[in-house]
């Protein structure tokens, strides 16, 4: 004879009711589905701007002639600041030939120049904490301080714009994510409830031959938390499949994409489970109260 | 063992269950229920076994009051009952040893121990045959005796028993009281609820009255007059 345990019977509900264990899980993976490519969105566009953020930089022009021990001199006072990650000095020459590569435009105008009219300067990258308005521009001051520095520039209009742009889609990010969650959670708690009415009647047998509350929510909660992992993972290959489609058919951007790291799968399992077990808490409970 | 004073029943609908209600049911002793459909038969059990509270009044079973079980306390009170329901309350997707099996693990009682206790009350309902077929493959008759083998299987102090005969011909009837005969022989308070007066004369046995929730006679109340008025 078989014994009752919790994780035969909650497996046995898989058996018993196939149409609506699958819906269960279908919906907690439909969910998560939604969560989870609204969370790619969110990745990508974070790396993307943080992509941008790399290119936060101050570029200060050199007068000419500025002699090459001050030159030095002056590369690691700017690297000692607190904000900088690294300086590297373009000469005149390497200026003159970055333009010439770049600026195809200009290709011709700059090919037969006697004079080269471009000045070196200092490329000052900041370190990815201080890459906003406000650090840019007191590196800017600070660096315009130097008496052999002719000019200062970082973009201020755009890094401004860079920051708000953070700002909004951090909040906008968070809002339309915690939407997500409680729909799901609406939805999950839905067809678990459904599953408890089914078996109201089997529930209120145990309680009539002395079964405690706790054994009886036993499998039921084990029955959720099996449910919610495999919404997990049904809603993990949905995005797979979706990212995958997405970054084949736009191949030149598609590159660039980045899909879940393992942590972040990890946490979309464990929210699955915590859904599926906060669903079948509240719904059991609600049902043992009944009878 | 049962005792109740001035039992009231009122459904949350409004539908009067019992009213005023009271007698004793000592240790060892078997009664009949009996009184036409409707006469509170089951609301009795139901208040016995706490399915019901009582609306006013008292009822005492084991030493737990009724009206006032705490959450824990229902569990440990249902453990030393035996109760055959009048709808027989099989899990139907459990075979009938799962079944009987059921109302023991609950107990939480030795694993090892279980198979051969089912087997024995399977065997004295008469089933032991049936042990591995689901609910829905037995006849009325048939589930009836699954009802009563679980409601046996953990030795209950006492077994109520609603309309256990109900489903039955007259030879199995007889069988299954001679069996709720026995238990009561080993010790165990029987109430059991019928409309079977055949039954019931033949017997002898105290029999309490009901019609309209009112307890019209009860055959035990001339031994049981000092005890309670
Ligand atoms: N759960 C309930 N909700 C509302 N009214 C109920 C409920 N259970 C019983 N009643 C009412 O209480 C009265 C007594 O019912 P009860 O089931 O105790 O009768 P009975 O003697 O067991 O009848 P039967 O012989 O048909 O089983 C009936 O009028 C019935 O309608
Ligand atoms: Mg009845």
């Amino acid at each position: 004879m078989k014994h009752r345990t919790p994780l035969r019977e909650a497996l046995m509900t898989f058996r018993r009711t196939p149409l609506l264990s699958g819906l269960s899980v279908a919906s907690i993976g439909f969910s998560l589905f939604t969560i989870g490519l609204f969370g790619l969105v969110a990745i990508n566009f974070q790396k993307a701007l943080q992509d941008l953020a790399e290119r936060v930089e101050v570029v200060a022009f050199v007068l000419r002639g500025t002699p090459t021990e001050t030159i030095s001199t002056a590369s690691q006072d700017i690297t000692a600041f607190p904000e900088v990650l690294d300086v590297s000095y373009v000469t005149e020459e390497q200026a003159l030939g970055r333009a010439r590569r770049e600026l195809v435009e200009f290709r011709e105008a700059y090919r037969d120049l006697a004079v080269n009219p471009l000045p070196a300067s200092f490329e000052i990258r900041l370190k990815p904490e201080a890459r906003d308005a406000e650090s840019a521009q007191r590196v800017a001051e600070r660096v315009r301080g130097f008496p052999f520095v002719e000019d200062v520039r970082y973009g201020r209009d755009w890094v401004e714009r860079l920051d708000k742009l953070r700002n909004m889609a951090a909040v906008v990010g968070l809002v339309i994510g915690l939407a997500f969650a409680a729909v799901a959670i609406v939805i999950i708690g839905v067809t678990i409830r459904i599953t408890v009415l089914q078996r109201a009647k089997e529930i209120s047998i145990m309680r009539l031959v002395g079964a405690t509350n706790r054994y009886i929510r036993g499998p039921f909660l084990l029955e959720g938390a099996i449910k919610g992992i495999s919404g997990g993972l049904l809603a993990i290959a949905m995005c797979w499949a979706t990212f995958t489609i997405f970054r084949t058919s736009t191949t030149a951007a598609g590159d660039a994409l980045v899909f879940f790291g393992g942590l972040q799968m990890l946490l979309f399992l464990v929210f699955g489970t915590v859904i599926g077990l906060g669903g079948s808490v509240l719904s059991v409970g609600r049902q043992l109260r009944a009878v | 063992m049962i005792r109740f004073l001035h039992a009231t029943k009122t459904y949350p609908n409004g539908a009067s269950g019992l009213k005023d209600v009271s007698f004793q049911i000592p240790k060892g002793e078997f009664v009949f229920l009996t009184g036409h459909s409707g006469a509170g038969k089951s609301s009795i059990l139901s208040l016995i076994y706490a399915e019901q509270r009582p609306t006013e009044g008292e009822v005492r079973v084991s030493g737990y009051q009724i009206s006032k079980l705490g959450p824990n306390d229902i569990p440990r009170l249902r453990r030393q009952l035996g109760v055959v329901f009048q709808d027989f309350r099989l899990l139907e997707y459990h075979t009938v040893e799962e079944n009987v099996a059921f109302a023991l693990e609950v107990t939480g009682a030795r694993k090892e121990t279980i198979p051969n206790r089912v087997m024995r009350v399977l065997t004295q309902v008469g089933l032991a045959s049936k042990a591995r077929a689901y609910p829905k493959e037995l006849s009325g008759g048939e589930q009836q005796r699954v009802a009563i083998a679980r409601a046996l299987v953990n030795d209950p102090h006492i077994l109520v028993a609603d309309e256990p005969t109900g489903n039955l011909d007259e030879r199995a009837t007889r069988g299954v009281f001679q069996l709720l005969r026995e238990i009561n022989a080993g010790g165990t308070v029987v109430v059991m609820a019928t409309h079977n007066m055949e039954l019931v004369r033949d017997t002898g046995y105290r029999t309490i009255e009901l019609k309209g929730g009112r307890v019209v006679y009860d055959s035990g109340v001339d031994q049981a007059a000092g005890a309670e008025s």
